[in-house]
């Protein structure tokens, strides 16, 4: 129709499409599961409760500094202590969980690979996680 | 190419020609930049906090479990490379919390003006430095 469409055509061979599917097609196979506002929430949620609780747990560490086992155990034993603690441990590693997850999305491509490593990361983190808390109990009660 | 990504990273340059286009971001060829560099950092400071998560389950276990494991765990925190990674462990940790704050400041709609991204930029660099530098002067003032 007008001289631009002629100028626009493409040249010499080069990449060439075979998909056979619609943009529309696509974003609803591909896009978005619908899980992905909740992880955006958590991942803010738990880093505005890590503000004040890392600035306890830096104070803390400071605290403890040379602590023996009965100077963790008398510290943990303050409800206090161990209210803050276990909240820190549940904040810190379902962040860490995100964050990490993310990262492992953004690296791991191949399907089976990414599953097995979020798998094992998770489970590692669950672990870690359940040690911390029940460590800080024990040391609480 | 029979892929759906593939297909969609197709571009045409200004000549009117169909080019795969790069894949972003391409660290090695882009000059750094305020922006990229301390979104690089919150990761790495991000995951770095993630192997550091160990010592602290580490730390807490052996406090809960016996005296001769909590002595071992502290005499390694308190000689010089136990002491060199918790100060990498600090540093990452300032970092994180600082650009943490600047990431929930920008979630929130404020600071994305160039100039401004680029001043909080260098301040959370300098928080960083600084709150390490008190943290490590406290820690070795008590100790």
């Amino acid at each position: 129709m007008d001289s631009l469409d002629h100028k626009r055509a493409p040249a010499a061979p080069s990449p060439t499409i075979h998909v056979m599917r619609s943009q529309l097609g696509r974003v609803r196979g591909l896009g978005a599961a619908g899980t992905g506002i909740g992880h955006w929430w958590a991942q803010r949620v738990t880093a505005i409760l890590l503000l004040p609780l890392s600035l306890y747990f830096v104070a803390s560490v400071l605290i403890l500094e040379g602590a023996s086992r009965a100077g963790m155990a008398a510290y943990m034993a303050e409800p206090w202590n161990a209210v803050l603690f276990l909240m820190l441990i549940g904040a810190l590693f379902y962040h860490l969980a995100l964050g990490l997850q993310v990262v492992v999305e953004d690296y791991v491509h191949k399907e089976s690979s990414k599953l097995a490593t979020l798998l094992i990361l998770k489970g590692l983190i669950i672990f870690c996680a359940l040690a911390c808390a029940v460590s800080v109990l024990k040391l609480a009660l | 190419m029979k892929d759906a990504r593939d297909a969609l990273m197709v571009g045409r340059n200004t000549d009117g020609k169909l080019v795969r286009r790069p894949i972003s971001p391409h660290l090695q060829v882009y000059k750094p930049q305020m922006s990229s560099v301390t979104s690089i950092f919150h990761r790495i400071t991000g995951c770095a906090l993630g192997l550091g998560t160990l010592l602290l389950t580490l730390w807490l276990i052996t406090a809960a479990s016996g005296d001769s494991a909590f002595s071992v765990v502290q005499a390694i925190f308190a000689s010089w490379i136990g002491i060199l990674i918790l100060i990498g462990f600090t540093a990452a940790l300032f970092y994180h919390f600082a650009n943490g704050i600047r990431h929930l400041a920008w979630d929130a709609g404020h600071g994305f003006e160039l100039p401004v991204m680029h001043r909080s930029g260098v301040l959370v660099f300098a928080a960083t430095v600084f709150l390490t530098v008190v943290f490590w002067a406290v820690a070795f003032l008590i100790w």
